[in-house]
């Protein structure tokens, strides 16, 4: 009966999912029974996963495997794998959307012991602001300075849009700054946004139509965009957050689902996510020019002070309590704060 | 508990009363209609409805008063309740005149008009919003920029609530006989007297209906301005984005409390608006 209930609540974001369940088998299948993979994510990797799909099929071990995808936000793909959507391997855009299914028994509780430490793919947070850069963008300083326009995803209501907002506190600790100073920063930041669209690609799409002079970003996203034609340009700032999506393979998956998640982790896998933007999670990966990078020859420069969420922030279960708590998160406020100026 | 209710509901159904000859048959027929109706509407409606409110009392009182009274919360749902109002309002004016052109004037377009009028309707929440974006938003061709501002979330309620009042109006008015506003006319009453003692009473109930309509349909409205209107906290920010925040924190409880207060403002706008209607109708 609870669990009836509870899957009726989350009625709203399933339609939504539905709406998202797009393209079906996405891998050529060339014969043999190789079995069937459903990968449900986060939106961002799409492009990257299906890169790396049509690799995977040419391996031994993806001979003849078929997939079937679902793509969305990444909170609502998570909860529609608890409410009953069927995945064999879920990629998400932060931690808790995977504990989430470690709690429901969806997930091995060791999902996270491997090398990769249950990290699939990584980028980091960039601003994109418009061609030429007019208004001098370079520095988090330049972001809180009077006049400037910031376009953020809602980090209350979007999973992925958490990582812009750590990136815009963290930046001052780890510069020195007190916790105090940081949330100054972060008052004065939220200050200066004039859009908190829901999503990531709603935020990309306010601001391509001309709201704002800065959009925090994934860097490859950035990239993916420009890919695709899109013209502005994107600034990697000194000091930001590495940004570490979590992948996983469900307990009661196809067993060919670890063999891709090994081919997503192996050289040939990060490679392809490399040429879509993602900075490769090991060492040593030849994906020679990446197109749409700032330079494409040096695609992922190096970032004099990059955080992270382990060292910096403890842990994502901690700081989703620190920063995003619906009622005293640091966030949270910063961002009621914003309205009441 | 919920299930439980409205089985009771649909097993109580009242027995046949008479049992001979034709009208029997009748009665086992409209029973059945009458069944399939209940249920129908118990999946679809009850169910739903019921596991929400249950979901928002799972926190208890306190918790349901708390999750509905923050102030950001609070705030959202001023904006989406008083912007619902407002364009309702508008509506009711608005709508009945639309209806009236359509009804009462011949013109070159009145056709295509009449198919366009649907448009909002039928088109996903998410492109009208990219069509206002884009014509609204910065740089906007027209000169109107509501972009971000409390203009967009009007915007986008009036524009996915146009059709609502005008097609409840529009068969009234088809069925409205002009003669009868020609016999007010020759008895002496005045274009005013006319439409205020003859018109306005039919169309009443169809306005308040159509009305009741936008109203909700407003209060629930998403996706049309998601785009537009900058989901900024106290300014901008729509009841739909809070409800959306507290799932995505997993409290559920929460979401379901914010909703159900729109549920019960909704339910009472509609119960307002049809004691409007059977008032109008009597006085008629």
């Amino acid at each position: 009966m609870r669990r009836t209930l509870r899957a009726l609540a989350v009625l709203m974001p399933l339609t939504m999912v539905a709406a998202a369940c797009g393209g079906d088998d996405d891998g050529a299948a060339p014969g043999g029974a190789g079995g069937e993979i459903s990968i449900v994510g986060f939106a961002v990797p799409e492009a990257a996963n299906k890169a790396i799909a049509e690799e995977f099929v040419q391996t031994p071990e993806g001979e003849g495997v078929t997939f079937r995808t679902s793509y969305g936000a990444s909170g609502d793909q998570s909860r529609a794998v608890v409410s009953g959507l069927e995945a064999d391997y879920v990629h998400f855009s932060v931690t808790s959307d995977v504990t989430r299914l470690v709690d429901e028994g969806l997930v091995a509780e060791d999902w996270d012991d491997g090398p990769n430490k249950g990290v699939v793919s990584s980028s980091i947070v960039v601003f994109a602001v418009r061609s030429g850069n007019p208004k001098g963008i370079e520095t988090w300083d330049d972001l809180i300075q009077p006049g400037v326009e910031i376009v953020t995803p809602n980090p209350a209501s979007s999973g992925a849009a958490r990582w812009n907002a750590l990136a815009a506190w963290g930046q001052v600790v780890a510069s020195g700054g007190t916790e105090e100073e940081a949330n100054d920063y972060l008052d004065a930041f939220f200050a200066n946004v004039v859009a908190l669209p829901g999503s990531g690609r709603d935020a990309t799409t306010a601001f391509l139509s001309g709201t704002g002079d800065v959009l925090m970003a994934y860097e490859n996203e950035a990239i993916l965009a420009h890919q695709n034609g899109e013209e502005f340009d994107y600034i990697v700032p000194d000091t930001t957050v590495l940004i570490e999506n979590p992948g996983a393979v469900l307990v009661d998956a196809d067993p060919v689902a670890d063999d891709w998640l090994a081919f997503v982790l192996s050289e040939a896998g990060q490679r392809q996510f490399a040429l879509k933007g993602f900075r490769p999670i090991i060492d040593g990966v030849e994906f020679g020019e990446v197109d749409g990078a700032n330079d494409p020859a040096d695609p992922f420069p190096v970032v004099a002070n990059l955080l992270t969420v382990a060292e910096d922030f403890e842990s994502w279960e901690a700081l989703s309590a620190k920063f995003f708590d619906e009622s005293d998160g640091i966030v949270t406020k910063a961002i009621a704060a914003s309205g009441k100026a | 508990m919920a299930l439980a209710t409205v089985d009771q509901a649909t097993g109580d159904r009242p027995a046949p009363r008479r049992r001979t000859g034709f009208a029997g048959q009748l009665q086992a027929g409209s029973g059945l209609g009458l069944g399939i109706a209940v249920l129908w509407f118990s999946l679809l409606v009850l169910l739903p409805l019921a596991a929400v409110v249950v979901t928002a009392s799972e926190g208890g009182w306190s918790a349901f008063w708390a999750a509905v009274t923050t102030e950001q919360t609070a705030a959202a749902i001023r904006l989406t309740v008083g912007t619902a109002a407002v364009v309702t309002a508008v509506n009711a004016v608005v709508g009945p005149a639309i209806a009236w052109v359509l009804v009462r004037d011949e013109f070159r377009g009145k056709r295509l008009l009449e198919l366009l009028i649907d448009i909002p309707f039928a088109l996903p929440t998410v492109v009208a919003g990219l069509v206002l974006l884009s014509l609204y938003g910065v740089d906007s061709p027209v000169a109107i920029e509501v972009a971000n501002t409390r203009g967009a979330v009007v915007l986008a309620y009036l524009f996915v609530t146009l059709p609502f009042v005008v097609r409840t109006v529009q068969p009234v008015l088809e069925e409205l006989d002009p003669e009868v506003e020609e016999a007010a006319a020759s008895l002496g009453a005045s274009r005013v007297t006319t439409f205020r003692r003859i018109v306005l009473p039919a169309l009443i109930p169809a306005i308040a209906a159509g009305g009741a309509l936008s109203f909700a349909r407003g209060v629930s409205e998403y996706g049309s301005l998601v785009l537009l209107s900058g989901n900024l906290p106290f300014r901008t920010e729509v009841t739909s984005v809070r409800i959306l925040s507290s799932i995505e924190n997993d409290n559920l409880p929460a979401a379901a409390a914010i909703a159900t207060v729109l549920l019960a403002i909704s339910l009472a706008v509609i119960v307002i608006l049809d004691v409007i209607q059977r008032r109008a109708v009597r006085r008629g």
